[in-house]
Formats: structure tokens, C-alpha cells, sequence
């Protein structure tokens, strides 16, 4: 007698893996960079606290260092490089916390990514609606 | 009984909160926007619903990633707003529904939505801002019921996951047995992607798309997986799915009322539509 498949036992593994993010210039937080990246967003996270802010700014290296970044991190954090800090495990949402301290909006870090001036970005978003 | 009157989704972008904040909403820029919105205050004056349920996103100001509910529901008496780091003026506290919302949390573990409960929760402009765009003068009364859904860390709720977390949320207020009026407020999108070198991508067309199907053929939407809708609107036009929530908590045969689409709102493409429940 030929066994037949019951759906119902099949083994889930084909429906719960998913392959790797394919779609350029796209950072697919996941648990990989979430793993990566827990230390510079969690230093980035305390920038919601305008003493942490401040605390950063008096002492850069002493602040990075309180919160354990590797090299790729805190090199990253020195040059202000979005797409670096995104490398590095950096979630958007954690990292504008971190360049609000600079006064650096989307606009800005979206002309820094794209290597756009602000303006050409600007004109770039203006051209979505035609 | 309570009843269910309709759903505002709205976008949420910071820089609308600047501008309100600013008072520059008749500025060249800003007019086209928020000429949309005046429309959906007229339809919720007339509604005069008593508690809002506000499904958004939270930025990382509630949650770090050291604990990342997928859907966290507010059971306070009252939801704080606070500086989120980069400049945008924080709003007065909002009154909460306790009552409501563990209502909401029993029949949603009822219905197998394993949902965490929130009895402190800061609110963030997810939240804020569309309060802000929707009840400018905050004159009358409103109590709320925030549903965080995880936007942040991958993997997300699927929209169809979304979609049906809506219908419960729906059946939900059906069952509740105080007299009560409620909305859905569901914010966040349409399409846009502050990061990578994608940075700046609107889908214009998807929109478009999405302002139609939200209304006659939300299961349409719901069908897409959140890695489609990150290729289609952009990494933060997943927020889309707070939409789905919302659209799942009202009846089939809903209505439009209004729409309003612009681009752009700083990165963003802001979308507004307005649905009536079916009496």
C-alpha cells in the first residue's frame, strides 16, 4: 500500500525558513543584524534621553566604550556614515537618534546614502508624485 | 453595547508634527497635505466616538529590542508622550480605557491572539500625530487604546496575520457590553524607505493600488508578504499593515467617506482615507 501524505504531518521547516533579502539598497532588519547590531542600538536607544545626548557629546570614545562597540561600530559612529552604521547592524528608527543629535533628519541622511545633495533628494521625493 | 463606527488611517510622519508645531500648515509645502484633513474631522465630529484605538508602530521609544512584543495592547488609564531624541515637541498625556482594553486583551486571547499587555507604554508620534491631525484641539473627550505592532525587527506579522487580528479586534467591541461609540485609528505609510541606498523610493502606483483595495478588497493587500511590500513601498511602507488591522476590525460592506494621497511629506507619500461601518 503506497503511503499517502497528510498535510497535516508534513515537517513546517520549508514554511518557516526564509531565504536571504534580495532587494538592493534594502537593510532587512533581521534577527542577524538585529544580533549584530544590539550593542549601537542600544547605545543609540538611549539617545530618546537628552542627558545621554549631552553625555555623549562631552566624551565620544567613553561613551562608545560604555556600551561595547566593536571597531567596525565605533568607526562607523566617528565618521557619522549611515550606511556604515546600517553595515554594522544599525536599525533606521535607533540610528535617527543618533544623527538628531547633529540635527541630521531623513533628508539629510537619506542625501548622505544615496550621495545626493539634499537638494537633488529633495527634487528626487518631489519627482515621485508626477 | 458598543459599536464600531468606522476607521481613520492615516500616515504618521514626524515632520507633520513639526509642522503643526510650527503653525505653518498653510505654507506652500504643507497646504496640499493637510487640506485632506479637515474632511476626516467632520466625519469624526459627526461619529463623536467616545474611545480611539490607535494601531501603529512604535520607533523605539516604548520598545528596545532586548524585548519586542509583535502586538503589545495599552491596558493603562493614561499614555505618555515623551522626546523621542530628535527634536519633535512632546504632546499632554492621553486618557486610556482600561476597561476596554483588558476587554480587548481577553477576548483576543480568546479568539488565539497571544497578545502582550502594556500597563505603562509611551506613546510615540505614531500615535501622537495623528491624533494631532485628527482632533487638533483635543476640546472633547477622547479616551484611547494603543495596539503596537512590530515594525521595527524582522520577522514581521504577515498582513494577512494583521488583517485577522482586526477582524478579533472587531468582534471584540461587538461583544463589549457598555454603551459605547468607537474608531479604529490605524496609522503609518504609504510608501517610503529612509534607509539603505534605496533611500527615498515611493511607489506611487502601489499607492494608488493600496487607496483602492483598502476599501473594496482588503484580502487583496492581506495576501502580500511583508517581503513584498518591503520591494513594492519601500522598507518603512510595511507600516501598511496597521491599515489591514484596521480595515479587519469593520464590516465587509464598509464605506468610503474620503481619501486624500500626497507626495511628498518629507521622505514620505502621506495617504488618509476615512471608512464608515456599515450601520
Amino acid at each position: 500500500m503506497t503511503p499517502t501524505i497528510n498535510p497535516q504531518n508534513r515537517p513546517v521547516t520549508a514554511a518557516v525558513e526564509t531565504p536571504p533579502c534580495v532587494i538592493p539598497g534594502t537593510y532587512l532588519f533581521d534577527g542577524t543584524l538585529a544580533l549584530k547590531g544590539y550593542a549601537l542600538n542600544k547605545m543609540c536607544y538611549s539617545f530618546n534621553e537628552a542627558a545621554n545626548r549631552a553625555a555623549f557629546l562631552e566624551d565620544e570614545d567613553g561613551y562608545c566604550a560604555r556600551f561595547g562597540l566593536n571597531d567596525e561600530q565605533r568607526d562607523a559612529v566617528r565618521r557619522r556614515d549611515v550606511l556604515a552604521l546600517l553595515e554594522a547592524g544599525g536599525n533606521v528608527y535607533y540610528l535617527a537618534k543618533f544623527t538628531g543629535i547633529f540635527g541630521l533628519g531623513v533628508q539629510d541622511i537619506g542625501a548622505q546614502q544615496t550621495g545626493m545633495s539634499v537638494e537633488a533628494f529633495r527634487a528626487k521625493l518631489q519627482a515621485a508624485a508626477t | 453595547m458598543a459599536r464600531l463606527v468606522g476607521a481613520v488611517c492615516t500616515s504618521h510622519i514626524p515632520a507633520i508634527g513639526h509642522a503643526i508645531a510650527r503653525g505653518i500648515e498653510h505654507e506652500a509645502y504643507w497646504q496640499p497635505f493637510f487640506a485632506g484633513y479637515p474632511r476626516a474631522r467632520e466625519w469624526l465630529t459627526a461619529a463623536a466616538p467616545d474611545v480611539a484605538i490607535v494601531v501603529y508602530n512604535d520607533h523605539g521609544l516604548n520598545f528596545f529590542l532586548d524585548k519586542m512584543p509583535t502586538f503589545a495592547v495599552g491596558a493603562a488609564r493614561e499614555y505618555r508622550n515623551a522626546d523621542e531624541g530628535w527634536g519633535l515637541p512632546t504632546t499632554a498625556p492621553y486618557s486610556g480605557d482600561p476597561d476596554l482594553s483588558w476587554h480587548i486583551i481577553e477576548s483576543l486571547m480568546a479568539q488565539e491572539f497571544d497578545v502582550t499587555s502594556c500597563q505603562e507604554m509611551l506613546v510615540d508620534h505614531a500615535f501622537t500625530v495623528p491624533l494631532a491631525l485628527l482632533w487638533p484641539s483635543r476640546s472633547q473627550p477622547l479616551r484611547t487604546v494603543p495596539v503596537c505592532l512590530n515594525t521595527i525587527q524582522h520577522p514581521l506579522p504577515s498582513p494577512m496575520r494583521c488583517y485577522k487580528l482586526g477582524q478579533a479586534i472587531g468582534r471584540a467591541i461587538a461583544a463589549y457590553p457598555q454603551e459605547l461609540r468607537t474608531v479604529m485609528i490605524g496609522t503609518g505609510g504609504l510608501s517610503h524607505q529612509l534607509d539603505g541606498q534605496r533611500a527615498g523610493f515611493i511607489n506611487k502606483e502601489f499607492d494608488l493600488m493600496c487607496l483602492e483595495k483598502i476599501v473594496s478588497d482588503p484580502l487583496a493587500l492581506a495576501q502580500y508578504t511583508i517581503r513584498d511590500l518591503v520591494r513594492l513601498a519601500g522598507t518603512q511602507g510595511v507600516e501598511i499593515i496597521s491599515w489591514l488591522v484596521a480595515r479587519g476590525s469593520l464590516d465587509d460592506h464598509a464605506v468610503k467617506v474620503h481619501s486624500h494621497y500626497h507626495i511628498p511629506v518629507s521622505n514620505t507619500a502621506a495617504g488618509l482615507m476615512v471608512l464608515e461601518n456599515a450601520a
